[in-house]
């Protein structure tokens, strides 16, 4: 499941639902990414998706991950828009019978969304200057350990 | 006519987001008309990381543009 939000989510909320009626499942990851103001300084954050191309670009991507480590389901939340320090952008859940797949599926996908997934994030700083953050040489080196 | 949209930093070199162009049978007759509307626009679009995406699937090189192509070019990614 891929969804693009423009509204504050609750990942407690979304867990639950993921998680619940589940009879086969022994393990469910999660990873919570939360906006962050750089060094105490506030920082608005902007992103911009291009709508239709980037969840069918996600879910591609969340197949690959099912096969690759036998998930039994996968979701992929993001924010769209702009989104307050301290807000959740991103939240993945994995599903699988046991904890090791879940745990890597999770570490994966979220290395795919920081540098692949079709998003473009504006910075806006203090001073009021606004730059487009681009993948970090540690996002491309985390990305490539997967080969 | 084609349909170009703009992300990212695109959009705030071209000052849009989204323009129709005169009709275009190849992506490099697209280029061609974007740069004779703004050359540094075009500069952008051919620098490094920049992928072009046609009727939102990803595209390389000078593929044929359908009538009312739907053409978005897409700087370097990164959510999460």
């Amino acid at each position: 499941m891929i969804r693009l939000l423009t509204e504050p989510f609750d990942p407690g909320v979304e867990l639950n639902a993921f998680s619940a009626g589940r009879t086969v499942t022994g393990a469910v990851a999660s990873f919570l990414g939360i906006a962050r103001g750089e060094a105490g300084q506030p920082v608005a954050l902007e992103l911009e998706a291009y709508p239709g191309f980037t969840e069918q670009a996600i879910a591609a991507f969340v197949e690959t991950a099912i096969d690759r480590f036998g998930l039994q389901d996968a979701a992929v939340i993001h924010r769209i828009g702009p989104i307050a320090p301290g807000e959740p952008i991103v939240l993945v859940l994995t599903a699988s019978p046991h904890r090791r797949e879940a745990f890597q599926a999770c570490d994966y996908l979220m290395d795919y969304l920081k540098s692949r997934a079709p998003f473009w994030k504006k910075e806006h700083g203090p001073d009021g200057a606004a730059r487009w953050v681009e993948p970090t040489g540690r996002d491309l080196s985390d990305i490539a350990r997967w080969g | 006519m084609a349909r170009v949209l703009l992300f990212g930093r695109l959009r705030d070199i071209a000052g849009w987001r989204e323009r129709d162009f005169a009709p275009a049978e190849r992506m490099s007759a697209l280029k061609a008309l974007i740069r004779a509307a703004d050359a540094r626009l075009a500069d952008a679009i051919e620098g490094p990381g920049v992928q072009a995406a046609v009727d939102k699937a990803l595209a390389r090189g000078d593929v044929a543009l359908a009538p009312n192509a739907e053409v978005a070019f897409l700087p370097a990614m990164s959510g999460g």
